[in-house]
């Protein structure tokens, strides 16, 4: 009975330690990064939009653009394949090809970001640049790769999604004359879309915290970009670019827009366990 | 027979031990560690091993991390020899500096750009946007891609003071942070310009002549091709034992000689360019 006390609390232990962990990482972030925001006015702090730390002028606006637009191109590229691919792999492969096909996708998760942004640079760069113009190094190539990067995430999520509603959807709907192709658009699909809904924010969160391969392929232009052909800078990227020489307030400007990052991740965190609990009630 | 494997089984403990005591001597021993500039490491790098197959008693670990944190390293006792490939600033003025070499920074552009050189001014005016076009200085009928280091880079620091002056890097301009990068994207692209080391310029790229002056090494010595920045070592005072001994190695003839070997540009034996650090 001790023991089991004795178990039980030392287990909690290591549970809190793991949340502390997390807690003194916000601490330090925060800590770090909110006195610099509020020296230079969260206003232009965030809305500001020339970034010259050595000349005192913080804005990440484009950064927060940047993030945004290569984000929503990753999903216009991740989320049409990879809920296709989910659906071919729950209801129109045989099992023997879906065996073979889901360990090759779990394989992509496993792929080393610096792997997906060396062949970015490497093959897809350089086509961008000769076939439609503009430095290659670009939104719509970091779109690309970062699409082919949350597959594995989106597909996983989506397929258990879909094999968690009840066989008695997919049987009623058969049974009452609809085809195959009929179940799965008018039935299957929007049955699981709360699951399908979490897949794509988790994908997302995915893709915003990209870092390694997007600070290769996409030029890092802290400018507002204007085409998807134009260079941009994320969040993320902005940080890993610079962390190196960045000192004073452009180390501390560093950790406020991890701040700003950290807010936006535990928003669309917050979305997808929202969501996943409404498809569970 | 039974005898000689007892007594082969008697060495691995030996062996262990002595393995163990090894170890142990170097940790004590702790060594040198040189920390800072990226542009700097490679040649610390190659200085260092050097060093030590003259002297195998002594250890030297060189790592990157960039000009800024390498001066922090040094500040905090977590590394007693930073390298900086900036000035310091006003703040950083308390360490020591000693300049180690000279780096020259060449403004490159892909081989088969038909220009030869441009102007100080031209090139103020490209990477400040303000020429976007190649045909504009005589070249093809392209939009000029521009290519710089990241903010807080020393190479950016070197480039901003002696080109831009006052003037901003555009925002529109490609920002890689490394020396290697600029130079791989300037070689895949006919229509970049970038600037990096005059050391690291191989035949992928080309340097440009600045106001008809080349970037050659004579041209640096001569003091006629004028961007030229010196790499650092810092120290939180006066370098005693073995960082006097590894610094009194790169500034001898040896040293330097290796340095140039690298690409680098040694202004000995011109008397300003050798600070010697207070004592």
């Amino acid at each position: 009975m001790f023991r089991e006390k004795v178990l039980e609390k030392s287990f909690l232990l290591i549970a809190l330690s793991s949340i502390s962990i997390l807690a003194l990482i916000a601490f330090f972030i925060f800590q770090q990064g909110i006195p610099l925001m509020w020296k230079v006015g969260p206003n232009s702090f965030l809305l500001g939009d020339r970034w010259f730390p050595s000349k005192e002028s913080f804005g990440i606006f484009p950064m927060i653009v940047g993030s945004f637009w290569v984000t929503l191109g990753s999903l216009v590229v991740g989320v049409p394949l990879g809920v296709a691919c989910a659906i071919f792999l729950c209801e129109l492969t045989p099992p023997a090809i879906a065996m073979v096909l889901r360990p090759m996708i779990q394989l992509l998760a496993a792929i080393p970001s610096v792997i997906y942004g060396f062949w970015g640079l490497i093959v897809l760069v350089p086509i961008i640049r000769d076939s439609l113009g503009g430095p290659g190094l670009s939104i719509l190539a970091g779109s690309l790769v970062l699409g082919i990067m949350i597959l594995p995430t989106i597909i996983s999520i989506a397929e258990d999604s879909l094999r968690a509603l009840p066989r008695s959807y997919k049987e009623g709907a058969l049974s009452l004359g609809a085809t195959h192709w009929q179940t799965i658009w008018r039935v299957l699909l929007p049955a699981a879309r709360s699951g399908i809904a979490s897949s794509v924010i988790l994908g997302m969160g995915r893709a915003i915290g990209e870092t390694m391969a997007m600070i290769m392929i996409l030029g890092n232009a802290a400018q507002m970009p204007h085409s998807i052909l134009d260079s941009a800078r994320t969040l993320t990227t902005n940080i890993g670019i610079e962390m190196g020489y960045a000192s004073g307030d452009h180390r501390q400007a560093l950790f406020a827009t991890g701040v700003v990052l950290f807010f936006i991740i535990m928003a669309l965190n917050s979305l997808a366990l929202f969501l996943s609990r409404r498809r569970r009630a | 027979m039974g005898k000689a494997s007892g007594t082969r089984g008697a060495y691995w403990p030996v062996l262990f031990i002595l393995l163990t005591l090894l170890l142990s001597c170097q940790r004590q021993q702790g060594g040198l560690s040189v920390v800072g500039s990226t542009s700097v490491e490679p040649f610390a790098e190659a200085l260092a091993e050097e060093y030590m197959i003259h002297h195998q008693q002594e250890k030297i670990f060189v790592q990157g991390g960039g000009s800024s944190a390498g001066i922090q390293a040094v500040r905090t006792g977590a590394a007693e020899v930073g390298m900086s490939s900036r000035n310091l600033l006003d703040s950083e003025k308390d360490l020591v500096a000693v300049p180690i070499i000279y780096d020259a920074i060449a403004v490159i552009v892909h081989p088969d750009n038909p220009l030869k050189g441009l102007t100080l001014e031209q090139v103020r005016k490209i990477f400040s946007a303000e020429l976007t076009r190649w045909n504009e200085l005589g070249g093809r009928k392209h939009p000029i891609t521009l290519v710089t280091r990241e903010e807080g880079s020393g190479t950016r620091e070197a480039f901003q003071k002696m080109i831009m002056g006052s003037t901003e890097i555009s925002l529109s301009a490609l920002v890689q942070d490394s020396n290697g990068a600029i130079r791989q994207v300037v070689a895949d692209d006919r229509n970049a310009i970038g600037y990096i080391s005059l050391g690291l310029v191989n035949e992928r790229v080309r340097a440009l002549a600045i106001d008809e002056i080349e970037a050659s090494v004579e041209n640096i010595q001569q003091r006629r091709y004028k961007i030229v920045r010196p790499f650092l070592f810092v120290f939180k005072s006066s370098p005693q034992g073995l960082a006097r001994n590894f610094l009194d190695y790169i500034l001898s003839p040896a040293g330097q000689k290796l340095l140039v070997q690298e690409g680098l540009v040694s202004m000995n034996p011109l008397p300003e360019s050798r600070k010697e650090a207070r004592r």
